[in-house]
């Protein structure tokens, strides 16, 4: 008899969780102060590309270190999981992209306006420590007797690495396409693989377990970062000011050090 | 897990009124979740978008890897189940922690130390590699080592306590009447763990298919060689949501139609 009242309850009460998981859709409201002075105070939150965790990092400790009222949280991931959350509503007020693809899906979605390109990276071949394969540029990726890893076509590392390979006119023997660039250095650290592509910025974080091989200016690709603020940015003046950090000299030349190009 | 006097009393039985609550909030919390993704669900492409290469070659993959460590793990589980659970040697709490460990370690880390171990550089892949020429990663090999590695545990454990459940004066009485070892362990123990080494294999199979983290840093991810569901999923996610989505309900509906019933057949046991 009673079993009958749970079904009755479990089917009740399910619509009801399904409205209210689907209200969240429009994002937090406003959580800040009202900006009221020009000295930024509070808490944001950026959500920026896992390759970015370093240098933001210390941009976000050298921001803090400028404005003593205001502390700077992140959220690092793939870009694309980085977008999935903020088009869901996740109390963001910041957006940092490793593509403008990412970036221009957030902008169409209306939760971020007007990005800007803060800074570049290139691809670069990565070995391991030694090269015992003796990788010497990209023709070696058609060689099907060695490990061969790339990022997987869906992610922007691989969408560029594939671009390179065809620009050099190689066609590589594949052997594994890793779901992201950290994955794929994983292995190439691990001596797994002989090759992969990556960035240069990812060469220069792996330390001494990965060299790099260069890839040439005519042959490579150069991957443009954006940046914005977000539109349900719950501090829109300080959100405002940490775009404009990175974009300054001091902040250029934060991300510099870590191996990025200009805008 | 073990064979129950009356399943039917225990039906009838009159509820504690905390309980009714609470298992409707459990069934919500999952069953949500799960609608919402029906609701999110390209239904008018679905056929288009299951009827891949893709997908058939990531299905195909994902039930010979699980199946194939789901075999590994009960020749290789059910034995080191029952040293666990009728033996006492010096060691064995340590020994019971170590299996257990896969279960807590986050998979990406499992799969980072497998390559370590059997990687091309291991401590024993290495002399493994130099000596033979053969590479555990980048093949269905690494798949079935990964998924094994993830999932014997819950095999093992759920093993190991319906043989604890299990009267041990039944064995002991075989034995007095002559019964040896080997045919105590196949003819006593097995059977009376049976219902436990079901679920046990059932839990570890669900647990290989939907495996993620350690195949893909172990074995990589290739189509057609080491990309199963979960990692096509995981992919697809990045580019393409609604196919993303349309994989999962393959993945949802393939472990739905071995696991319901599967799981009305051992709790009527």
């Amino acid at each position: 008899m009673k079993l009958r009242g749970l079904r009755l309850f479990a089917v009740a009460s399910m619509p009801a969780l399904v409205f209210a998981a689907c209200g969240d859709d429009t994002g937090p409201a406003a959580a800040g102060p009202p900006a009221g002075n020009s000295t930024p105070e509070g808490d944001i939150t950026v959500f920026a590309a896992a390759s970015l965790t370093d240098a933001f990092t210390e941009l976000g400790t050298a921001f803090e270190a400028e404005h003593p009222d205001v502390s700077v949280q992140f959220n690092f991931g793939a870009s694309s999981a980085l977008r999935e959350q903020i088009l869901a509503g996740a109390p963001a007020d910041v957006f940092a992209s490793a593509n403008t693809s990412n970036m221009d899906e957030v902008v169409d979605g209306g939760a971020a306006s007007d990005p800007e390109g803060f800074v570049t990276n290139r691809l670069e071949i990565a070995v391991p420590a030694g090269n015992e394969a003796g990788v010497t540029g990209l023709d070696d990726f058609a060689n099907p007797d060695l490990l061969i890893g790339l990022c997987a076509e869906d992610v922007p590392c691989g969408e560029f690495g594939r671009e390179a390979l065809a620009n050099a006119g190689v066609a590589p023997s594949i052997d594994t396409d890793e779901p992201d660039v950290r994955s794929l250095l994983t292995k190439v650290e691990a001596g797994d693989l002989d090759a992969g592509i990556v960035y240069v910025t990812d060469v220069m974080a792996a330390g001494d377990a990965v060299e790099g091989v260069e890839i040439p200016a005519d042959d490579n690709v150069v991957a443009t970062y954006p940046i914005a603020a977000l539109t349900d940015a719950g501090n829109a003046e300080l959100a405002d000011a940490f775009v404009e950090f990175v974009l300054s000299d001091d902040g250029q030349e934060i991300l510099q050090s870590y191996g990025f190009d200009g805008p | 897990m073990a064979r129950r006097a009356g399943p039917r009393r225990a039906r009838q039985q009159r509820i504690p009124w905390l309980i009714l609550p609470l298992a409707a909030i459990a069934v919500a919390y999952v069953a949500v979740p799960f609608v919402a993704l029906l609701q999110r669900a390209p239904w008018s492409d679905l056929g288009g978008l299951v009827g891949r290469s893709i997908v058939v070659d990531a299905l195909r993959l994902s039930i010979t890897s699980a199946l194939a460590a789901t075999g590994l793990a009960m020749l290789l589980g059910i034995p080191l189940a029952w040293v666990l659970a009728r033996t006492r040697f010096p060691g064995r709490s340590l020994a019971r922690a170590l299996v257990t460990l896969p279960m807590v370690l986050p998979p990406v880390v499992g799969g980072a130390a497998l390559l370590f171990a059997f990687g091309r550089r291991g401590l024993l892949g290495g002399p493994v590699y130099d000596s033979t020429g053969f590479l555990l990663p980048f093949s269905i090999w690494g798949v079935v080592a990964a998924n094994t590695f993830v999932a014997m545990p819950f095999l093992v454990l759920t093993v190991e306590s319906g043989l604890r459940a299990a009267d041990p004066r039944y064995e002991d009485a075989a034995a007095t009447l002559g019964a040896s070892r080997s045919m105590i362990f196949r003819r006593i123990t097995v059977p009376h763990a049976g219902p436990s080494i079901i679920a046990g294999a059932v839990l570890c199979w669900a647990r290989a298919l939907g495996e993620f983290g350690a195949t893909v840093t172990f074995a990589g991810n290739l189509q057609g060689r080491t990309q199963t569901m979960p990692l096509a999923v995981f992919l697809a996610l990045e580019s393409d949501r609604d196919a993303a989505i349309a994989l999962s309900l393959v993945l949802i509906a393939v472990s739905l139609a071995v696991l319901l019933p599967l799981r009305d057949r051992w709790l009527t046991v």
